[in-house]
């Protein structure tokens, strides 16, 4: 629990990101227009080096530093690093886009950073302080990074949304960590279990103190009750934001969750509750999310509702509290971002100055101008849905194997059902760009770097659909090694 | 004699009114600045009552750090709410509705 100075070896990563941070956005002052590729390169550069440098600094088995404020394990190394290498690639694929939009500034590379670092420390911790200052670097980062397009009153109007129910989630959170302290007396994790099991905590303000905490958790991943900003915020961003919050903040959402519900609040008693108020979640985000995605003619406001879908698929998987659920959640999320990620990178890659491809009758006939982005786009939808042999159906059918082994059938019925109802909104956005006549105004993609990126990407789905079992053990031994359960 | 009790039903009633005043209120955005800071305070009570009631000093070092981070917070929250008031001249809950769905 004490500190000692190789501890500071453990958190390199971090603290590389920090220096790079503060360096670039000194260095940015210097630069004039024409030189603000500079800045691009070395925000680029600083997120490849912080990817590798967790690999070198963990623990295979879970060790507490920094007096107890830090966690070091193989989980954590692997989740900062997906991270860095989502917020790298999103940046590839938003190049031309932030060109084209005048975003393309310092400000918008320091702030992409400064979320990075904000998700980092919110993988590793150990502490509710932690948890919460890493939230809330990540959540301040974004309110001002959806606000950055000073002139349009669309993404002024999704910042304050965001920013006021952001806040709301925040001051839950809180309160339900207030009511956790003042039953455990602890703010440590380690030192909050060790309190529940010996019986001295009071259960009743326990049991408060979950509720709340699940109220902004559910806030904070855009689940049914809560899921109000998420449409919104998607829509009226930019779209290179939307990227970037639909992507990487979820794998460091997965995390936050694991830490407090599976790590800190996981004894038997609590599960119990909180597993009931997440399948209410659950149950809720996947039946609102699929139908009202139907209704959508704008493509960033269904990939929103297929968002909050996908969430409670998420929930579904991590309600049983157990070792398979939680792998399957943990594959579950590392394989949506990755569509995510795809999803919306179409739209930017087809965006040009004055013109956002964000409409479904944008893509009217994109395979006849784009025959290579329609097949892309058309194995991201698939793999959305969960139409073999993409990876999206094996994600689907881990969750759903996790929860028929506990015995939660209807549950798992539900998730089918609501399944095929996804499916119908999916398939209809392929109909769209393959057999519709072609009247929209969408020109060849002539961004080299960002096509190859979206080719990997999308082949990535496709081969991880054909071999899944090798991503599916990593996650199982991951969550096995690092997850502290009861 | 104030007990513990006491400054938890401060804390709750402070943030019940918080919540209220951010839900009831149609007027204006400022209001609900207002009170998503006093959300937090309520929080900042009930730390500080539980830190001192069980002796124990990391609540009350919790409570400085949600205190900077809400001073950062109502910083971005005024400078979006500039931001939105030069482009749609309003910031009148009811009139901020361009995006639905």
């Amino acid at each position: 629990m004490d500190f000692q100075l190789s501890d500071l070896y453990t958190l390199l990563p971090e603290i590389f990101l920090l220096i790079g941070v503060s360096g670039i956005l000194l260095l940015d002052l210097f630069l004039s227009k024409e030189q603000r590729g500079v800045t691009y390169a070395l925000t680029l550069i600083v997120l490849v080096v912080t990817s590798v440098l967790p690999w070198f600094f963990y623990d295979a088995d879970p060790r507490v530093i920094m007096s107890g404020l830090v966690v070091s394990d193989a989980l954590g190394a692997a989740l900062k690093s997906t991270v860095c290498v989502l917020i790298a690639v999103g940046l590839v694929y938003s190049k031309n886009y932030l060109l084209s939009r005048g975003l393309h500034r310092g400000e918008y590379f320091s702030l992409t950073l400064f979320a990075t670092l904000g998700m980092m420390v919110m993988i590793s911790s150990n502490h509710f302080l932690s948890l919460y200052l890493g939230l809330e670097l990540l959540s301040l980062s974004l309110y001002a990074m959806v606000a950055l397009q000073r002139d349009s009153g669309r993404s002024s109007e999704a910042a304050i949304k965001y920013f006021v129910l952001g806040a709301i989630a925040s001051g839950m959170l809180l309160y339900g960590m207030s009511m956790i302290y003042g039953a455990t007396g602890h703010l440590n994790i380690e030192a909050i279990v060790s309190s529940i099991l010996s019986g001295h905590s009071d259960s009743n303000l326990l049991r408060l103190g979950v509720v709340f905490v699940i109220v902004g958790i559910g806030f904070k991943l855009g689940a049914v009750p809560f899921h109000m900003w998420i449409p919104d915020v998607y829509q009226g961003s930019p779209t290179s934001v939307t990227l970037l919050i639909g992507t990487a903040p979820k794998v460091a959402a997965f995390a936050f969750v694991l830490r407090l519900l599976a790590e800190a609040l996981g004894h038997p008693s609590l599960h119990q509750d909180w597993s009931q108020m997440l399948t209410v979640l659950a149950v809720a985000s996947l039946i609102i999310g699929n139908v009202v995605a139907i209704a959508q003619t704008n493509f960033k406001r269904m990939l929103a509702y297929s968002t909050i879908a996908h969430m409670g698929f998420l929930l579904v998987g991590f309600m049983t509290g157990s070792i398979s659920g939680y792998s399957a959640s943990l594959f579950y999320v590392l394989t949506y971002v990755l569509m995510a990620l795809g999803g919306f990178g179409v739209i930017l890659l087809l965006s040009r100055d004055g013109f956002e491809a964000e409409e479904l009758s944008d893509l009217r006939g994109l395979s006849q101008t784009n025959p290579w982005c329609a097949f892309l786009l058309m194995i991201i939808l698939f793999s959305m849905a969960g139409i073999p042999p993409t990876v999206g159906f094996w994600s689907k059918l881990f969750v759903i194997q996790s929860i028929i082994d506990l015995g939660y059938v209807g549950l798992a019925v539900t998730a089918v059902m609501t399944s095929l109802i996804g499916a119908f909104y999916y398939l209809r956005v392929v109909k769209i760009m393959f057999f519709d006549a072609n009247e929209s105004s969408i020109n060849t993609v002539k961004y080299s770097a960002g096509m190859a990126v979206f080719a990997v990407n999308g082949l990535l789905l496709l081969g991880l659909g054909l071999f899944p079992g090798w991503l599916l053990s990593l996650c199982e031994s991951l969550i096995e090694s690092s997850v502290r359960t009861f | 004699m104030i007990t513990l009790s006491h400054y938890l039903v401060l804390g709750a009633i402070l943030f019940s009114i918080s919540i209220a005043g951010i839900f009831l209120n149609r007027k204006n955005i400022i209001i609900i600045l207002m009170s998503i800071e006093l959300m937090l305070l309520a929080v900042n009570i009930n730390f500080v009552a539980f830190s001192h009631y069980l002796g124990d000093l990391s609540g009350q070092i919790f409570v400085f750090f949600i205190l900077t981070v809400a001073a950062a917070e109502s910083a971005i929250g005024l400078a979006i709410l500039v931001v939105l008031f030069r482009n749609l001249k309003t910031i009148n809950v009811d009139d901020i509705g361009g995006l639905r769905g």
